[in-house]
């Protein structure tokens, strides 16, 4: 299990293999498909989000309102990945992300950009949304909740010990390619 | 009304939070059967762990609380009408007490106002029976999942698939290939043979509401269902996609009459977080019995 903590350097990825388990501490930021959409387009961060040695999170959680203000995550599950293939390269190109969490994977041109600026993608469990919820210790603050919506906005997220898997590494692998082409082997055989 | 209120209220919040029975049996039995120390089996707990944290602190089980889908059965005479108006208010009430997500977007707008109502959500589907019985059942399907579903025009010639069972089996094991973990794996999958593009959906879906022990009274379906489920589950794909021994949990499968020109074969994908309830209903609108 290795320990990473936000801001992540670009050696600490180049150490991680597919396969490796993972935990993740400080800053993560939420963003999917409109963030990323609005990105692409040429789309500036707000002020405030510094996404340089950062973790994206594609997740779209459940949040309460607090009495006092302030935001409490009550689900926190990641979102399919893949729908953000298009647009995910260059937003790791251009913003010097490290980290993409989500699940199911994404696709070459992310996997590219994984292995020329030093970035990983981390796959949580899809589904559990209360496990990765009592690894969020704070909502810092949340960008474009009006624009997007709650689970479209960026969310800032304090989490610790957030358990993810290495399934897409900055030397060209990928575990999704893997089991990919090895299930197709497995099914035509059985046709 | 205000009973009825009250009691689709606590079948939303049950649904969201509460995984039933017979998926939390299929999924224990999963996590005895993967490979000890492999990252399948290590997401394979965490689904665990998730599925009692969600019981125990009455929180959605997953954030995206989904499609929400409601099936009446009731008599003749029932007022449809005025169930459709309760459950759309009780699903705005349960969005605001946190069992279900802020989940329904303006499609032309990209407006989420945040009640989860808006057209064509939530779905109500009817069916009158000759019995007096009121029984409602829900079912919360997320996108992910909604997302690898597929359908297929038969003869589909790139998978080899004719207009026959064999052909059926094809395009059904290609959708379970195409989807690998992004359904969030272990899934199930109800199927129609069938229909048109329309019902051939609508009826896969409806599969989801049997319990993943029921069998196929139809010889022919349900050898083709326990065929698909240990074929699918020989493939590796695994939970999440991880690689592993849990590819499906379930496969359901009808048939509906087609058209001579058309033979769709739908699949739907339902994730391992399969959120299903359902409740009869009292004279007042009160829960008299669970369903599932």
């Amino acid at each position: 299990m290795t320990a990473l903590h936000t801001p992540i350097t670009e050696e600490q990825i180049r150490a991680l293999k597919v396969g490796d388990a993972v935990t993740i501490s400080g800053i993560v930021f939420t963003g999917r498909d409109a963030v990323h959409k609005y990105l692409h387009e040429g789309g500036a961060l707000p002020p405030g989000v510094d996404l340089r040695g950062g973790v994206i999170y594609h997740c779209g959680p459940v949040m309460m309102k607090q009495d006092d203000g302030s935001w409490k995550c009550t689900a926190a599950g990641p979102t399919t990945s893949i729908r953000e293939e298009p647009y995910q390269g260059d937003i790791i190109h251009q913003f010097g992300v490290r980290g993409v969490i989500g699940k199911g994977g994404l696709g070459e041109k992310t996997l590219a950009a994984c292995q020329a600026d030093g970035c990983v993608y981390l796959h949580a469990i899809g589904g559990a949304a209360q496990v990765l919820a009592e690894c969020v210790k704070k909502v810092r603050n949340v960008y474009f909740l009006e624009e997007f919506g709650s689970p479209e906005a960026i969310w800032e997220l304090e989490v610790e010990n957030f358990p993810a898997v290495v399934t897409m590494d900055s030397h060209g692998g990928s575990l999704h390619k893997e089991v990919f082409a090895a299930s197709a082997a497995e099914l035509a055989k059985r046709l | 009304m205000e009973k009825l209120a009250e009691t689709l209220i606590e079948l939303i919040r049950r649904t969201s939070v509460e995984i039933p029975d017979d998926v939390n049996r299929a999924l224990i039995a999963s996590l005895e059967a993967e490979k000890k120390g492999t990252i399948a089996e290590g997401a394979l707990k965490i689904i665990e762990q998730n599925i009692e944290l969600a019981k125990r602190k009455s929180q959605p089980i997953c954030q995206d609380t989904g499609s929400i889908i409601f099936y009446v059965d009731c008599p003749a005479g029932f007022d449809q009408l005025d169930f459709e108006a309760t459950a759309r208010a009780a699903v705005t009430a349960a969005t605001k007490k946190g069992f279900l997500r802020q989940n329904s977007v303006d499609s032309l707008t990209g407006k989420n106002d945040g009640t989860n109502v808006g057209p064509g959500a939530p779905t109500v589907h009817f069916h009158q029976h000759r019995a007096p019985e009121v029984s409602v059942r829900l079912m919360l399907k997320g996108g992910g999942c909604e997302n690898v579903g597929a359908q297929y025009s038969l003869p589909a010639e790139k998978l080899s698939a004719n207009r026959d069972l064999d052909g059926c089996r094809r395009v059904i094991l290609d959708a379970v290939l195409q989807a690998q973990g992004k359904g969030c794996g272990p899934g199930i999958l109800g199927v129609c043979i069938g229909g048109d593009r329309a019902t051939g959906y609508e009826f896969s879906k409806q599969q989801f509401l049997r319990t993943l022990e029921d069998r196929n009274a139809n010889a022919e379906l349900d050898a083709l269902e326990q065929d698909v489920l240990k074929t699918a589950n020989e493939l590796g794909i695994g939970p999440m996609g991880f690689g592993g021994k849990a590819t499906l949990l379930g496969v359901k499968i009808c048939a509906a009459n087609r058209l001579p020109a058309s033979f769709f074969v739908s699949v739907s994908y339902m994730c391992w977080a399969y959120r299903r309830q359902g409740v009869n209903l009292g004279a007042a609108g009160q829960i008299e019995k669970w369903l599932y």
